[in-house]
């Protein structure tokens, strides 16, 4: 056991911003009580958001509407570029066009049981409610959705519900719900109403002393290096999750960590950050050189076959081993759901047969997908028009056609649950301080369903942080960021000093070893030790090796050239540096919890049957982490659970 | 893998923008045909942080061939030889060992070099803020059904709305012109019944912001939609030409 795991049990914690009463009411009520500010006043007032995918451009381009001015930030050249734009399959909505029995409600249970009984059920059925606006106006922006020959949006159906219920515009739907945020975001630019910083990295949060407040940010500038302070009377982080401390995941390369873990050192509460998604079927890794990993879209599990060779070692061709020699494993061992099963047990059975040894191609780490009996009795053209764009995918990437020879697809890490801790009002611990989209940890509890991502960046930025900052605002009455304010000029100064000296120090390291290297290098250990399959012996081991992973990088880490210039060695390195702290809180929550629930598998915790056991009597709640120090336990903060409406039960889709 | 490559890479190196630029030999060995073009550099950048050089700079993000970061000329071309495909996207099964392969970044004076392969496309930004969008703040929206689309109509507007922003079509493009980007976008929203209402002053304003940064004009050369690695149609620009003649006869006659 090392030093790090004597965590600390601090007070509970609490949202007390959800109103009671009837969960349908809630929001009403919520936007009802919530404090205004009168719009001659908005404009005295500078709101900075960090990030523009869906929840960040949306947020920005609200608060632009609404009179604030906004200071929009974003490490791309182009805030269109923000990774959301890389979502497939679609966005959920309860607007029941199909009259299947869809409702509000129907979106509400789904999303408490999909995320296993692990979120605050006011926050959900908030999004619930949303959903139905938000598809309204992305239609008003010119999102070319798909649509029928009546002229009316077209759905199509999703893992885990039985209704029709996701909206889709072929399998860009992210790139296209971002371009109308983004271009309302333009809009608002051109207007003046946001300042937009593009290759501009967050740094550090700027919190004033005597109040604890957020009260702006340190930048540096990715293309001159310029250091640099941004006050405003609110900030809302829209930075997305932290997947990329896995390293090789289906994230952009630049995804990361760094705005949400300063924010945690200054005092937010990070929760549930052993909540992380698997999708099972991604393009396994071809080499040592791969960067990244690329999601095939779950769809392809309707036609497709999963199998791999009963014997260990068969490298023969797919197309030579005989029927009788081959492994359709999940309709083997779930005849009821067969290749259907929910993606965490499809991730798992995919690495306990490689874990065997009759992996596919190279290295070992595959399984096939095989449509060779769908395009026999479809026909190769119902195929092609099914899954044309993805096949031709796969091909662009493998040089395999999956016409003639079946794909090969492993699971890869793909979303997290966890993030900054947020009451009802989506603020975080630190007064001022707002956190929206795949940042927090709210809605979507141990498991998030598909399609509701995008539901929930929108739902987050357009809907819910404007009434949320226009009551801080008014209930606080916060007086504009002087920057002559000696306090704050103070606390601004502080940050951006030790922003500089971080800069010194990873340059000054001057060793052997990239911040690539160390990258891949705590990658791969997180996901040998803390991704599909935990245990106790396996975490204990993560939490062993970690700090002596970051010392080395502190100790060895080169970076190329200087601090005032773009260099991206830089970049990395201090995303490095942060995600080498935060590993080791997702390993210690991990450890902490020790039930499965949706995306986090203690191998100690499963029923007979191979399914995530729950402990609801120990475990119903919100893991939320106070940080004490790098290396040094952190505080738990528990957040209890009260399920009103839904009663947790096994999760089962049998 | 047996079948490992050697490749010659002659690399664009500048260390900012107002400093000379000049092409670099590098040799990168055990390139595996499954590797992608941006990997390749990966392992170049390595190796030059390993020796204490500065490794080379260049966008990219996603790497999945949506963000529209990469902005890679490789052997002149722009996102490299395989048609619809981006850099980041192209695989080392294209190349053939001992090849010398050019590496540059676009080229265009509206597009600046920041460094090495980097530019700045943040023309293109200022290109929608000028009206590629429809103006309809959070919260005004009717009913998604209100306004049925027809499904061509729609249709038309997703392969237009496909543009990623790469900026490939202005690299290709001998006269470094714009059109196709800003075309698409108009034919985005013109064509849908929620973008009517702006479509003249849409056409105007994108067309007059489009003049007022350092592109070309167009010559109906074309080379645009060979080198758009999402396959927008060169038909839009025509369309553009249509929308703007009859948005500027009618300004005309209203006096805007």
């Amino acid at each position: 056991m090392s030093a790090y795991s004597e965590y600390r049990v601090g007070e509970p914690i609490a949202d007390t911003r959800s109103p009671g009463g009837p969960m349908n009411d809630r929001w009403s009520q919520r936007k009802f009580e919530a404090q205004l500010v009168n719009p001659a006043n908005r404009r005295h007032h500078t709101v900075i958001v960090v990030g523009t995918g869906l929840a960040g451009a949306s947020a920005a381009a609200t608060l632009g509407e609404q009179g604030y001015r906004v200071e929009s930030f974003c490490y791309q050249d182009s805030p269109r570029r923000a990774h959301s734009i890389a979502a497939q399959g679609g966005i959920n909505a309860a607007k029941n066009y199909r009259n299947d029995g869809d409702s509000v409600q129907r979106l509400f249970h789904d999303t408490v049981k999909g995320g296993d009984f692990r979120a605050r059920e006011s926050n959900v059925h908030r999004l619930a409610e949303i959903s139905l606006q938000i598809i309204d106006q992305c239609v008003a922006q010119g999102v070319p959705f798909a649509r029928e020959y009546g002229g009316l949006l077209n759905t199509r159906s999703f893992g885990g519900t039985q209704v029709s219920r996701t909206f889709y515009a072929a399998g860009q739907t992210g790139q296209q719900l971002l371009l109308g945020a983004y271009q309302a975001l333009e809009r608002q630019i051109a207007a003046g109403q946001v300042t937009m910083h593009p290759r501009t990295e967050m740094l550090d949060l700027i919190v004033t002393p005597q109040d604890g407040r957020a009260r702006g940010i340190v930048t540096r500038d990715l293309v001159t290096g310029k250091v640099e302070r941004h006050l405003a009377d609110a900030v809302v982080l829209c930075t997305g999750g932290y997947g990329n401390v896995f390293y090789l995941t289906t994230n952009a390369k630049g995804c990361n960590a760094t705005a949400i873990w300063r924010a945690h050192r200054h005092g937010a509460l990070l929760a549930n950050p052993c909540y992380t998604q698997i999708h099972p079927t991604c393009i396994p890794v071809s080499g040592d050189h791969q960067s990244k990993l690329t999601l095939m879209s779950e769809s392809l599990r309707n036609d497709g076959r999963v199998w791999v060779p009963k014997a260990t070692g068969d490298e023969r061709h797919p197309g030579q081993i005989p029927e009788d020699e081959r492994d359709y494993y999940l309709e083997r061992v779930y005849p009821a759901f067969g290749n259907l099963v929910p993606r965490d047990i499809a991730s798992r059975a995919a690495k306990n047969v490689c874990d065997e040894g009759r992996g596919v191609g190279p290295g070992g780490r595959g399984v096939y997908l095989d449509f060779a009996d769908a395009i026999e009795r479809l026909g190769r053209k119902a195929i092609e028009a099914r899954y044309g764009n993805l096949f031709e995918m796969y091909e662009r990437i493998t040089g395999e056609d999956p016409y003639t020879r079946p794909m090969r697809i492993y699971p890869a890490i793909h979303y997290t649950m966890g993030g900054l801790w947020v009451d009802y009002d989506l603020q975080s611990t630190i007064p001022g301080l707002f956190v929206a989209g795949e940042a927090n940890f709210s809605d979507h509890g141990a498991n998030r369903l598909g399609a509701s991502a995008l539901m929930q960046g929108l739902a987050d930025g357009y809907f819910v942080v404007p009434v949320s900052v226009n009551n801080y605002l008014g209930e606080t009455r916060i007086a504009p960021a002087d920057p002559a304010d000696p306090a704050l000029a103070a606390a601004a100064d502080a940050a951006e000093a030790g922003v500089r000296e971080r800069v010194e120090r990873l340059l000054a390291v001057d060793g052997d070893r990239t911040a690539d290297s160390f990258h891949r290098e705590l990658g791969q250990l997180m996901w040998e030790l803390c991704g599909m399959e935990r245990t106790e012996e396996s975490l204990t081991e993560a939490l062993r090796r970690i700090p002596a992973l970051r010392e080395e990088f502190w100790r060895r880490l080169k970076v190329p050239g200087g601090p005032e210039q773009l260099n991206q060695s830089l970049e990395k390195a201090g995303r490095v540096a942060d995600f080498l702290e935060l590993a080791e809180l997702l390993v210690l929550d991990a450890l902490h919890r020790e039930e499965s629930c949706g995306g986090h598998f203690r191998a100690e915790s499963q029923t007979p049957e191979g399914e995530a056991l729950r402990d609801d009597e120990r475990f119903s709640y919100v893991a939320a982490w106070e940080f004490a120090g790098v290396g040094e336990p952190p505080v738990l903060h528990r957040e209890e659970l009260a399920f009103v409406e839904e009663k947790p039960t096994t999760r089962s889709y049998a | 893998m047996s079948d490992l490559m050697e490749l010659t890479l002659r690399v664009w190196r500048q260390p900012g923008p107002d400093a000379d630029g000049e092409m670099r030999t590098y040799t990168v060995a055990d390139v595996s045909p499954d590797m992608s073009f941006l990997e390749v550099l990966d392992v170049l950048n390595e190796e030059l942080a390993a020796r204490g050089e500065e490794p080379v700079a260049f966008d990219h993000d996603c790497r999945e061939g949506i963000c529209g970061a990469c902005s890679l000329v490789i052997n002149g071309e722009p996102h490299g030889p395989q048609k619809r495909t981006t850099a980041c996207q192209l695989h080392m099964r294209h190349f053939a060992d001992g090849d010398v392969i050019d590496v540059e970044p676009w080229r265009a004076a509206a597009f600046p070099v920041v460094r090495d392969l980097v530019v700045d496309r943040g023309a293109l930004d200022r290109i929608v803020g000028a009206g590629g969008y429809i103006t309809a703040p959070t919260g005004s929206a009717p009913e998604a059904h209100a306004t049925p689309v027809a499904k061509d109509a729609a249709d038309e507007a997703f392969t237009a709305a496909a543009c990623i922003g790469c900026g490939a079509c202005v690299a290709a493009c001998p006269n470094a012109s714009a059109m196709l980007f800003t075309a698409a976008k108009i034919k985005h929203l013109n064509v849908l019944p929620q973008g009517r209402p702006e479509a003249g002053t849409r056409v105007l304003d994108m067309v007059a912001a489009m003049d007022a940064e350092d592109f070309g004009g167009c010559t109906n050369v074309g080379a645009c939609a060979t080198a758009c690695p999402k396959g927008i149609p060169v038909d839009v620009i025509t369309e553009m030409n249509r929308d703007w003649l009859k948005a500027a006869a009618r300004s005309r006659k209203s006096g805007r």
